[in-house]
């Protein structure tokens, strides 16, 4: 276990909107609250997987409902404690430590929210890797362990337990209807988990990976020196495509953000075209029309000068962009994550092939 | 015949117009001076000597870069008060909470935090503390605050707590000027919250201003009303928009891409504005700049309001030059360009001496610039172009060619042919457009509103009703009112099938 500045926090709210491949809603908000209270004195913790005991529990976190909601009623680490005690309540057993659902986009950051005030370790793992749009999306649920209990907490004195479901999709509907009746936005703390189930079915070192992704882009600006290729480096990434989105299309279906985004080659890639299609967040990335890279490797898509994420919601015409892929984590990757994960769970008819490979 | 006279007080220079009908009768340029006013009375004595005609004008527009220039430089700011209502949501994030330190230190007065607020579908969150702010406003009384900056979540969709706070503060101390934020606009609360605390900081200066502006033209023998242009390109009444200071932040850039579009007959096109110091470019939608859809940034404060959005590069006629390795700025020397620049006998090598060097425009002592090595001339005029049409290519919306006006002092940096683009526009009276674009400016609505199950042209018609009933309460002439702009966008994770829409109308000032 080791103390967590706020320097790298501000460095995973950079790392970790990268790891968003385009979703997971801007850390921005989650930054403000870990900035007020480390003014106010408080220390985090990251505790790495391999200090569980195996009968330890640990809550695994997220903010759940709609980016624009969020932008008015504000994420509050109280509200993300909230639903941690819940759960305790719920158990009768206290938590040894907390962990991020997500790691991709502003989820990175709110296990540190509910840990600062109930002051307990953050684990450093999460069980994507990345960002994901839906429950069953996750290395737990590729492992098949239990999705219920959960509990949800409102601002207000509003609290859900489900405290059973008959299946990913179930407790996925169950808990969206809950979140939508208390405005879209909630604290959710998931099925708990054991230090045997963390260790064996976590996406380990993914918080400390997501700072040290944060760190390079920074090193690099300060050096003027580029941060994309930094990141590369350090991740074992590719770079697919640099290039300027000549088109965009949006539109929302059963809840999702989907949509495509054409880019025209620059540089290296003149006279080359590229097409991205996302599900909230980047699924498969066509070079001159064949398939080039799919979920779940990451695509990310970052200014070209910064190194700064661009998510699916604020892409535009013009932008100059960098289309990168970095290597999913090993799970995903099994026949049975391809089965969560793939791009046939996506509604695409390809049979996936990593740009690693 | 229809006379308007367009004043644009800039940071350097005051520029005055007088428009006849579509016709630019007279145009002056005056220093500008530190009471602002000086520059303005003097600009109306040299427009009346140019043409007397000018006393007769029917309407007045100013529009000005002062309010933003004291946010910039943190002077003339105000203390406030800040009402939050929304408790118990985003309790953790105060206002003010993500404020520079120093602007915070100047701003911050009292902050008041109170229960209430809406969803998103207009539900409310909890009933608002009625008793709360009344006892707020007492503080606010005894602590001797005269101005306060409301907002409540959701206030877009629903104003109502909002709208009762003002009551209460209109009751309890009638004296102070109040800003709520959804007369800003937004959904964003703290960004929405940000631009209404800083317009409350400036509420007084504005106030001073105005009158001032309106005793130089009292002073100047002119009768007619007298508006301020708005950040949109539109107008309001002077008393009016003196309320409403955050609003002619970027007039300036606004105004000069109105006037390239009105002198160069254009409604759609990109307007490139090249200065001294820096190059805007901005695109026209039906004669009117593209609004930002993100945040801005003003004197280190995140905001979300109406907004032209511009591409500002740090290029222009004063920004140096250094060979090997070739790099054009972002340094400027500004304003001294005339002392500094080779060209004019200094020793620095400036954008400016490259144009002149390579034969684009001739200024001061040609042979001061001969001995450059052909070279350097043809790779440091290649990398402007090449910074141009990127910057230009980067405020296109689709990948179709448009026209592009140049406009400004610098606009001779402007090769007269850029990939994706159809033609490079030159206007008369270039140096004078954003005068010129006050002079036109019409008066707008505006509603940006989630709607849920309605098709898109359903949710389209009914935020254009809306839009079109702001824009008259405003004093648009309901006769002329027409659409500039139609945004749409899904919203994921919202049940229903949400849009957000944004739709803007315009129309002539009503008489």
């Amino acid at each position: 276990m080791r103390p967590v500045g706020l320097d790298e926090i501000e460095s995973l709210a950079i790392g970790a909107w990268i790891l968003g491949t385009g979703g997971g809603g801007s850390p921005y908000l989650a930054l403000l609250n870990m900035r007020q209270l480390y003014r106010r004195g408080v220390a985090c913790r990251l505790l790495d997987a391999a200090e569980l005991a195996d009968d330890d529990l640990v809550a695994v976190v997220s903010n759940m409902g709609a980016p624009l909601v969020g932008q008015e009623r504000l994420t509050d680490p109280r509200t993300m404690a909230l639903a941690i005690t819940m759960m305790e309540e719920y158990l009768g057993r206290k938590f040894r430590a907390v962990m991020s659902l997500e790691i991709g986009g502003g989820n990175s950051i709110q296990p540190f929210m509910g840990a600062a005030v109930l002051d307990l370790p953050v684990v450093d793992a999460d069980c994507m890797g990345r960002a994901f749009p839906e429950a069953q999306m996750t290395s737990f649920a590729i492992h098949d362990l239990r999705m219920y209990p959960l509990t949800l907490a409102d601002v207000r004195d509003n609290a859900v337990v489900v405290a059973r479901a008959a299946s990913w999709k179930w407790m996925e509907r169950i808990s969206r209807k809950a979140c939508v009746e208390v405005g879209s936005i909630a604290s959710t703390c998931k099925a708990p988990r054991t230090g045997k189930e963390v260790k064996e079915c976590a996406i380990l070192g993914s918080t400390t990976k997501a700072i040290g992704i944060g760190r390079a882009v920074q090193a690099a600006r300060r050096a003027h020196r580029d941060p994309i290729e930094a990141v590369l480096a350090l991740e074992g990434g590719r770079k697919l495509f640099t290039g300027k989105i000549d088109d965009i299309a949006r539109r929302t279906t059963e809840g999702f953000l989907r949509g495509t985004a054409a880019l025209d080659g620059l540089d290296a890639f003149r006279g080359h075209r590229f097409a991205l299609a996302f599900q909230n967040e980047f699924a498969v990335g066509w070079l001159d029309g064949e398939p080039h890279v799919m979920t779940p490797d990451l695509i990310c898509v970052l200014d070209t000068v910064s190194g700064d994420a661009i998510g699916t919601e604020t892409l535009r015409y013009g932008q100059r962009v960098t289309v990168i892929a970095l290597p999913a984590p090993p799970v995903l990757l099994t026949p049975k994550g391809l089965e969560h994960v793939g791009p046939r769970a996506f509604g695409y008819d390809l049979d996936f092939h990593s740009v690693f490979a | 015949m229809r006379r308007r006279i367009g004043i644009d007080v800039g940071g350097t220079n005051t520029d005055a117009v007088l428009l006849e009908g579509d016709a630019v009768a007279a145009a002056v340029k005056t220093p500008t001076t530190p009471d602002v006013t000086g520059g303005i009375t003097r600009a109306l004595a040299d427009l009346v000597r140019q043409a007397p005609a000018a006393r007769a004008a029917a309407a007045v527009m100013i529009g000005t870069t002062h309010f933003t220039n004291a946010v910039v430089q943190r002077r003339d700011l105000d203390r406030v008060a800040a009402v939050r209502i929304g408790l118990p949501s985003g309790a953790s994030l105060p206002p003010f909470v993500d404020w520079p330190d120093d602007l915070a230190a100047l701003v911050r007065g009292e902050v008041i935090m109170l229960e209430g607020g809406h969803e998103f579908d207009g539900r409310p969150l909890v009933p608002f503390d009625v008793e709360g702010m009344r006892e707020a406003a007492r503080r606010i009384r005894a602590a001797g605050i005269a101005s306060v900056g409301v907002a409540s979540v959701f206030s877009p969709l629903n104003a109502a707590c909002e709208d009762e706070a003002a009551a209460i503060l209109r009751e309890e101390c009638p004296d102070v000027a109040v800003t709520l934020s959804h007369r800003l606009g937004r959904i964003g609360l703290l960004e929405r919250e940000n631009a209404t605390l800083l317009n409350a900081c400036l509420v007084a200066l504005a106030r001073k201003t105005t009158r001032a502006f309106t005793e130089a033209l009292a002073a100047s023998g002119i009768a007619a009303p007298l508006y301020l242009t708005q950040n949109d390109g539109t107008v309001m009444l002077a008393e009016v928009a003196e309320a409403y200071p955050v609003y002619s932040f970027a007039s300036g850039p606004t105004n000069s891409m109105r006037g390239a579009a009105f002198l160069s007959k254009r409604d759609e096109a990109l307007v490139i504005d090249v200065g001294g110091t820096t190059t805007d470019v901005g695109s026209l939608r039906h004669g009117f700049p593209r609004e930002a859809n993100n945040v801005v940034e003003i004197g280190g404060v995140r905001t979300l309001f109406r907004m032209p959005d511009l591409l500002s590069m740090g290029l222009g006629g004063g920004t140096r030059v250094t060979g090997d390795p070739l790099a054009i700025g972002p340094a400027s020397v500004g304003y001294r360009l005339t002392e500094q620049a080779l060209v004019f006998g200094g020793d620095v090598l400036t954008v400016t001496d490259v144009a002149v060097a390579a034969g684009l425009i001739d200024l001061g002592d040609r042979r001061r610039v001969t001995a450059l090595p052909a070279t350097l001339i043809g790779a440091a005029l290649a990398r402007i172009h090449a910074m141009i049409e990127e910057g230009v290519d980067r405020m296109k919306t689709d990948a179709g060619e448009a026209p592009l006006i140049a406009v400004g002092g610098g606009s001779f940096l402007v090769p007269p042919r850029l990939a994706g683009v159809s033609e490079v526009v030159t206007v008369p009276h270039q140096a004078v457009a954003n005068a010129v674009g006050a002079a036109i400016a019409q008066v707008s609505g505006e509603v940006d509103q989630i709607f849920q199950n309605l098709s898109r042209d359903e949710a389209i018609a009914r935020a254009r009703h809306l839009a079109e009933a702001k824009a008259v309460e405003a004093g648009a002439d309901p006769a002329t009112l027409t659409v500039v702009e139609v945004e749409d966008l899904p919203l994921s994770y919202l049940p229903g099938n949400s849009l957000r829409t944004r739709v803007r109308v315009v129309g002539e000032i009503a008489r």
